[in-house]
């Protein structure tokens, strides 16, 4: 057998309390098409960073071989300069700068002292054949539609002559037209010699296009498969995506049963953003009843997250059609306040990014959103403050020193129990969780789903978001799965498993 | 054992009581190099008369900065609005009492004016405000385009800048040459301030927050009381309180109190801290940024009368420079320009920090090249000490 044009040995990267990667092992042959796939945190994007050098060498144990010699990677030009090209799911592109300044960025034709335009024009053409782009190069990026950038994208790097070519799920944002056209670009690249690793969560062009597909999971290699041999079926691939135990980590809800008055219900529920030039939520229709958890399963870019911020008021720039009806009564959210009046509360997915204030401190971030009930013409009683944070502090076993601890001093799942707090005290009918676990340890997800057993028996509705499978199942009541912006299924949880989820969220 | 503790407490509130040390230290030097001039008492009323139109609008300015924004029109806002009062009291003949309240509603109107184009439009604040800068200095050269120089009659009017709080009457044979009054509010002051900290201790004590061990405690009270009744006791040798310390205070206090006790405060600060989880938290970002810019303007128009009363007149300069003079006392008091930090306490030290070096030099007779100069530097000193406080306290 020839040496692989790649070889990454027994790769193992920490991060505090987590190992993403655990003594992974991945071949490349030259020349082929190489599927990585896995779940949503299984642990591909971020070997492909130890890879490129976004993790310098040192920073995780294992060997890097490129074409049979040991590689210590320090910083992404190190990778760029041995011949590896990655291509980002958020494209690495300059919106104001034409095609071939951005195919040349970086690598400018020069003289050493001014640009060579001329050439660099004529060579930008060049490049835009090969990856079959028939814009003129003077365009500007940011007037390109997004499959057009990915392949100004592949051009840049292309035009660098990368051997081995990275792309982090390419077809995500693009249409049916738009993949196919790249899966074809692929091809051809592949004729000239270019090998490329291809991240990616469909599995419909996985297998039409794979040479040979690693699936990872929980930051493990656990097979590869060789498309030749045809091993490569959907079925095999779901298998060993989800293939865990699933431990009894979820507390059983003794003697509940959701109510049957629908208290939260959404009909024909569109957005479309102008800024994307696509509908990103196509006739939605949910309803939720009384003391019921619904999830919200389907992948990242799914959808998911942009369904709940419309359903909250929070819609920056979308153009949203629809109706919403709270308890029955037809509502209008315009602004998150609205929806907090009108009982509906939304617990983000990223805590540090926008829910929580981490350089004020617990009872300030408890208080937030519903300040005014603690305030007496305008002026905030503090004692009151302090007692309320106390309360949840214990309800929901926040652990800090006290309640004027910033919040930037806690731990991740404390982090979380702070940002539910928060929405606690507005007390709400409907609560939506957007991942209300990511990034906290196994005893703090506990807890967390102990205290929305309790929730629900006392009759709020939630509506949980979450990419973790296992968590959907062990926690809903009934599941919508999400696809590209509609909802693709709908089932009670007896019926429902990882495999028929899986399917209807590649679909 | 005692400056053991000391030292320990200085260390770690190195970032809260480092302008207070700072400005200590300042005075320090330029009484000794000045031979005694700096503190005695006429230059210190001096001094604080001179910092009342900056103070006002580094208050301002604080939130402004809190929220992640900046006002460059604010200088030339108070230019204008000061010579707005000069007309309508020496040309409209409007009596004082209606021109102040006109003053601070046009004010918080062209706050308001240059927030639409920030909160509707997105526009970046530095430029919606240097086109604010360009407008007030056109529209102050305007309406002085005609007289020059405006001279103000009213003397009611110009106590605001240059007069003293009355005496108490009746006691002029005890303690001959001292302000009573000043003296009394002074005492008062001291005693408030004791009795609030104990207060605040005793709740912080019931709840396990942390609190400062007994001694340091005590410490921090005796040296606070001592501060007090020194810049009282310089006060009473002079005039008493003038008129814009009195309204400084009222200003800082009353900012003071809306910024940490109410809900409004709270949702500025939220705001500053992380605008999208402010939003999400069912906050109006907008409503927000429309309301700080309003007491932005507001504020201005307190500083053109200031600055007008002082002067008893309203010049083709006015106002020129004065943004820059309070967004730097504002970041010399430890306003971040990363949001969410930064009090008005502290922008009032800030204040007082780069007048005590203006009228410092100035005593000392050096050259205002070498003014900017040294300004410059403490200004830049005290950035990086915030930045490198900051880093390592994380």
């Amino acid at each position: 057998m020839d040496t692989p044009i790649l070889e990454m040995r027994n790769i193992t990267k920490e991060f505090p309390g987590v190992r993403a990667l655990n003594n992974v092992s991945f071949r490349v042959a030259k020349g082929e098409i190489h599927c990585l796939v896995g779940e949503n945190g299984a642990g591909k994007s971020t070997l492909m960073k130890v890879l490129s050098g976004v993790w310098p060498y040192g920073s995780y144990t294992g060997d890097i071989y490129l074409d049979g010699e040991l590689q210590t990677f320090r910083h992404v030009t190190d990778s760029e300069k041995a011949g590896i090209g990655i291509i980002y799911q958020e494209l690495a592109l300059v919106p104001e700068l034409s095609v071939y300044e951005n195919i040349f960025l970086g690598h400018e034709i020069s003289n050493g002292v001014t640009v060579d335009w001329n050439e660099t024009i004529k060579r930008a053409n060049e490049m835009l054949a090969r990856v079959r782009l028939d814009v003129n190069p003077a365009t500007k990026i940011k007037d390109l539609g997004v499959g057009k950038q990915q392949l100004v994208e592949i051009a840049k790097a292309l035009n660098r002559n990368v051997k081995l070519l990275i792309l982090d799920e390419p077809t995500a944002a693009l249409n049916d037209d738009d993949s196919a056209n790249l899966l074809q670009l692929l091809r051809e690249q592949k004729a000239h010699g270019v090998t490329c690793i291809m991240i990616s969560h469909k599995l419909r062009e996985v297998m039409a296009i794979a040479d040979t597909v690693t699936i990872l999971r929980d930051g493990q290699t656990v097979c590869t498969l060789d498309a030749h041999k045809g091993e490569v079926t959907e079925q095999v691939m779901i298998r060993h995506m989800v293939g865990r135990e699933i431990d009894n980590v979820y507390p059983p809800r003794v003697g509940h049963r959701p109510g049957d008055e629908v208290v939260f219900e959404v009909k024909d529920w569109n957005a479309y953003d102008p800024r994307l030039g696509r509908q990103v939520l196509k006739q939605v229709n949910l309803k939720i009843r009384k003391g019921e958890i619904v999830g919200l399963a389907g992948l990242m870019g799914a959808g998911r997250t942009e369904l709940a911020l419309s359903l909250f008021g929070n819609f920056p720039h979308y153009e949203i059609s629809g109706e919403i009806y709270v308890q029955g009564k037809p509502v209008k959210f315009s602004h998150p306040r609205d929806a907090i009046e009108n009982g509906v509360a939304y617990l983000t997915e990223d805590r540090k990014g926008n829910g929580l204030i981490l350089i004020q401190d617990v009872k300030q971030n408890i208080s937030l959103a519903n300040l005014k009930t603690l305030a007496n013409r305008g002026i905030v009683d503090a004692n009151a403050e302090i007692k309320v944070a106390n309360e949840y502090r214990a309800s929901l076993n926040i652990k800090t020193p006290s309640v004027a601890q910033k919040v930037i001093n806690l731990s991740g799942g404390n982090q979380q129990k702070v940002c539910l707090g928060k929405w606690l005290f507005v007390k709400p009918n409907i609560l939506i969780l957007d991942e209300p676990t990511r990034g906290i340890d196994v005893g703090a997800k506990y807890e967390i789903y102990t205290i929305m057993n309790r929730l629900v028996q006392e009759g709020m509705s939630i509506i949980m978001i979450s990419s973790e499978l296992p968590e959907i199942l062990g926690m809903s009541d009934r599941i919508y799965v999400v696809s590209e912006g509609r909802i693709t299924g709908e089932l009670p949880v007896e019926e429902a498993n990882q495999e028929i989820i899986m399917q209807m969220a590649t679909n | 054992m005692f400056f053991k503790s000391l030292q320990k407490l200085l260390k770690e509130n190195i970032r809260e009581y480092g302008m207070y040390i700072a400005l200590f230290v300042i005075m320090l030097i330029f009484t000794i190099t000045t031979d005694g001039i700096f503190i005695s008492s006429r230059n210190i009323s001096n001094l604080l008369n001179q910092t009342g139109y900056i103070a006002v609008l580094a208050v301002g300015m604080t939130l402004v900065i809190v929220i992640r924004h900046i006002d460059l029109s604010v200088g030339f806002l108070a230019g204008f609005l000061g010579a707005v009062a000069a007309i309508a009291l020496a040309f409209w003949n409007l009596p004082v009492y209606v021109v102040i309240p006109l003053v601070l509603v046009l004010g918080v109107v062209a706050g308001l004016f240059t927030a639409f184009p920030i909160a509707q439009l997105k526009v970046p604040a530095f430029v919606a405000s240097l086109a604010g800068w360009l407008i007030y200095r056109g529209a102050l050269l305007l309406v002085t385009a005609g007289t020059g120089t405006i001279i103000i009659a009213d003397e009611t009017f110009n106590a605001i800048g240059n007069g003293f709080i009355p005496d108490i009457p009746g006691l002029e044979n005890f303690l001959p040459g001292v302000h009573k009054l000043t003296l009394l509010l002074g005492l008062v002051a001291i005693a408030l301030y004791v009795v609030s900290q104990f207060r605040d201790r005793r709740k912080k004590l019931s709840y396990n927050f942390e609190t400062l061990p007994m001694n340091m405690f005590i410490a921090k009270l005796v040296f606070i009381s001592v501060l007090l009744a020194l810049i009282t006791w310089v006060l009473a040798g002079y005039n008493g309180l003038s008129w814009t310390v009195v309204i400084v205070l009222l200003v800082v206090g009353i900012y003071h109190f809306v910024t940490t006790q109410t809900v409004l405060g709270r949702h500025i600060y939220a705001v500053g801290g992380n605008p999208e989880a402010a939003e999400l938290s069912g906050i109006s970002v907008k409503k927000i940024t429309y309301v700080v810019f309003g007491s932005m303007g507001m504020l201005a128009g307190l500083s053109g009368i200031l600055f007008a009363s002082r002067l008893r007149s309203a010049t083709v300069t006015a106002g020129t420079l004065f943004e820059m003079d309070a967004i730097a006392a504002a970041y010399i008091g430890g306003v971040s320009a990363a949001g969410g930090v930064g009090n008005v306490m502290g922008s009032l030290i800030g204040a007082l920090v780069t007048m005590s070096l203006t009228s410092g030099m100035n005593l000392m007779n050096i050259d205002i090249a070498y003014q900017y100069i040294v300004r410059g530097a403490v200004l830049l000193a005290a950035v990086i000490f915030d930045v490198t406080t900051r880093s390592r306290g994380r």
